[in-house]
C-alpha cells in the first residue's frame, strides 16, 4: 500500500502540509518495504485555478491507495475519490507519525470535502 | 476615443479617476465599469438600470454513451476543467476557459456544450442620458472575470468618449480591460507599495504598446519614489490630486472628487484634449 502525506520537506520527520492542493510537495510511502519517494507540487502553489485538481492528479499519478492531509478541498476530493484514493484526515505530528497512526488505525477516514474552494 | 484607468495596486483610486472624468466631460460618454469583481462606479453615477443582460459561456458536456474513456480530453485541457482516470472525464465548469479544444481532440463526439452563466451587464444612464453606464458583474463564486469584460466591451462603440474602470493588478482581466483602449491612465499612491505595482503596470502598458501617463492620488502624503521613477522612466504625470480628509468623507458617502476639491473639475475636463492631441500626434 501507498501512502501520500502533503509536506513543506522531503522527509519522514518532515510536518504535514497544511493545504492539500497547494502543498510543496508530497511524501510517498510504501508500506511494503518502507521506502518512500518524493513527489514535487510546486507547480500548483502558485496556480491561479485548479491547484486541488492538479495535486489530485499529481498524487494519484504515484500509485498511491490513501492521501493523509488536514484537509480537502471539494473538487480535489472529487478527483481522489474518482481516483480510488482513500482520503484521511491527519493529526497533529510529522509525516511518520501520520503515516504510523494511519496503521494503526487511529486517523479518522473524511466522506465529504471539509473545506471551502480557496480555502 | 476610449480611456482606460488602471493601476497596479488597488485601492489608488481607480474609480475616483474614472468617474471624475466621466463626471468632467461635455460631451457624451460611456462609463464602462470592467472591474467586474467589485464594480462600485454607479454608486457615485448613479444610473437609472434600464437592462440586464446574462453573460453565457460554453462549457463541456459529456455524453457518457458516446464516452470511450480514453483521456484525450483531460490531457489536453490545460486548466485541469476535465479530469480522466481512464473513466468519463469529470467536468470542473468553472475551471473551464471555453476553449473548445477538448469537443476537437475527442475521437468519438461525445462533448457538446451547454452555457452556463458567469455573471451580467447592467445597462443604464444618468445626467439626464449625457453618462450612460455599461457595468460587468461577475457571479458570486465565479472565477473568470475575461469572458463578462469581453462582453462589457462587445457593448463599446468608438464613436463614443469612453472611460473604462479596469480591475487591479496586471493579471489577464486588465489585459482584457486594457486591450483597445487608446489610451492608459494609471493611478498611482507615492508609497513603497504603489510604486512597487506601479512598475509592474507600466510594463505591462508597455507590452501592449499602448500611450499611457500616471496620476499620482495623495501626491502631498508618501514620498518621492513615484515622482522619482517617472522623471527617470520619463513617464508623463498627467495630475496630482492632493490629499483630503474631506476627499475621503466625501467618496465614504458615495460623493465624487469635485464635491470635495471642485477646482480639479477644469483640470479632468481637459484631460481627454491633451490626451487627444498625444493619441494624434502619434
Amino acid at each position: 500500500m501507498k501512502i501520500a502525506v502533503p509536506t513543506p520537506g522531503d522527509t519522514l520527520e518532515s510536518p504535514v502540509d497544511g493545504r492539500f492542493g497547494r502543498a510543496s510537495g508530497f511524501v510517498v510511502f510504501d508500506t511494503e518495504d518502507g521506502t518512500f519517494t518524493v513527489t514535487d507540487n510546486g507547480q500548483n502553489m502558485n496556480a491561479g485555478q485548479g491547484a486541488g485538481v492538479q495535486a489530485a492528479q499529481n498524487v494519484a499519478s504515484t500509485g498511491a491507495d490513501v492521501v493523509i492531509a488536514p484537509s480537502f478541498g471539494p473538487k480535489a476530493f472529487q478527483v481522489l475519490k474518482a481516483a480510488g484514493i482513500k482520503t484521511v484526515f491527519s493529526a497533529p505530528g510529522s509525516v511518520k507519525e501520520n503515516i504510523d497512526n494511519f496503521i494503526a488505525g487511529k486517523l479518522k477516514e473524511s466522506d465529504n470535502a471539509n473545506v471551502e474552494g480557496h480555502w | 476615443m476610449r480611456i482606460a484607468v488602471a493601476s497596479g495596486k488597488g485601492g489608488t483610486g481607480k474609480t475616483t479617476v474614472a468617474v471624475a472624468l466621466t463626471l468632467a466631460s461635455q460631451e457624451p460618454v460611456v462609463y464602462a465599469d470592467c472591474d467586474v469583481e467589485e464594480p462600485n462606479g454607479s454608486i457615485f453615477l448613479r444610473p437609472e438600470i434600464t437592462n440586464v443582460e446574462k453573460v453565457l459561456v460554453d462549457v463541456p458536456m459529456i455524453d457518457e454513451a458516446k464516452c470511450k474513456a480514453c483521456g484525450d480530453c483531460a490531457r489536453f485541457c490545460q486548466f485541469n476543467a476535465l479530469v480522466s482516470f481512464n473513466t468519463p472525464p469529470l467536468v470542473f465548469s468553472d475551471l473551464c476557459h471555453s476553449c473548445g479544444g477538448c469537443a476537437i481532440v475527442c475521437p468519438t463526439g461525445a462533448i457538446s456544450w451547454k452555457k452556463v452563466p458567469v455573471g451580467e451587464i447592467s445597462f443604464g444612464s444618468s445626467d439626464g442620458g449625457r453618462i450612460s453606464v455599461v457595468q460587468g458583474k461577475l457571479a458570486v463564486g465565479g472565477s473568470l472575470a475575461p469572458p463578462v469584460i469581453r462582453k462589457v466591451k462587445s457593448y463599446l462603440s468608438d464613436n463614443v468618449f469612453t472611460v473604462v474602470d479596469s480591475p487591479p493588478g496586471t493579471s489577464c482581466p486588465v489585459i482584457e480591460s486594457l486591450r483597445e483602449a487608446d489610451y492608459v491612465l494609471l493611478v498611482t499612491e507615492p508609497t513603497p507599495f504603489g510604486l512597487h505595482d506601479l512598475k509592474l503596470a507600466v510594463e505591462t502598458v508597455r507590452e501592449l504598446d499602448t500611450l499611457f501617463s500616471v496620476i499620482i492620488n495623495r501626491f502631498d502624503e508618501g514620498d518621492s519614489g513615484v515622482e522619482q521613477y517617472c522623471e527617470e522612466e520619463k513617464i508623463h504625470i498627467m495630475v496630482k490630486i492632493p490629499h483630503s480628509r474631506l476627499m475621503a468623507e466625501t467618496y465614504s458617502r458615495g460623493g465624487n472628487l469635485f464635491d470635495a476639491i471642485p477646482e480639479l473639475r477644469e483640470v479632468f475636463r481637459d484631460i481627454p484634449l491633451i490626451i487627444q492631441r498625444g493619441v494624434e500626434a502619434q
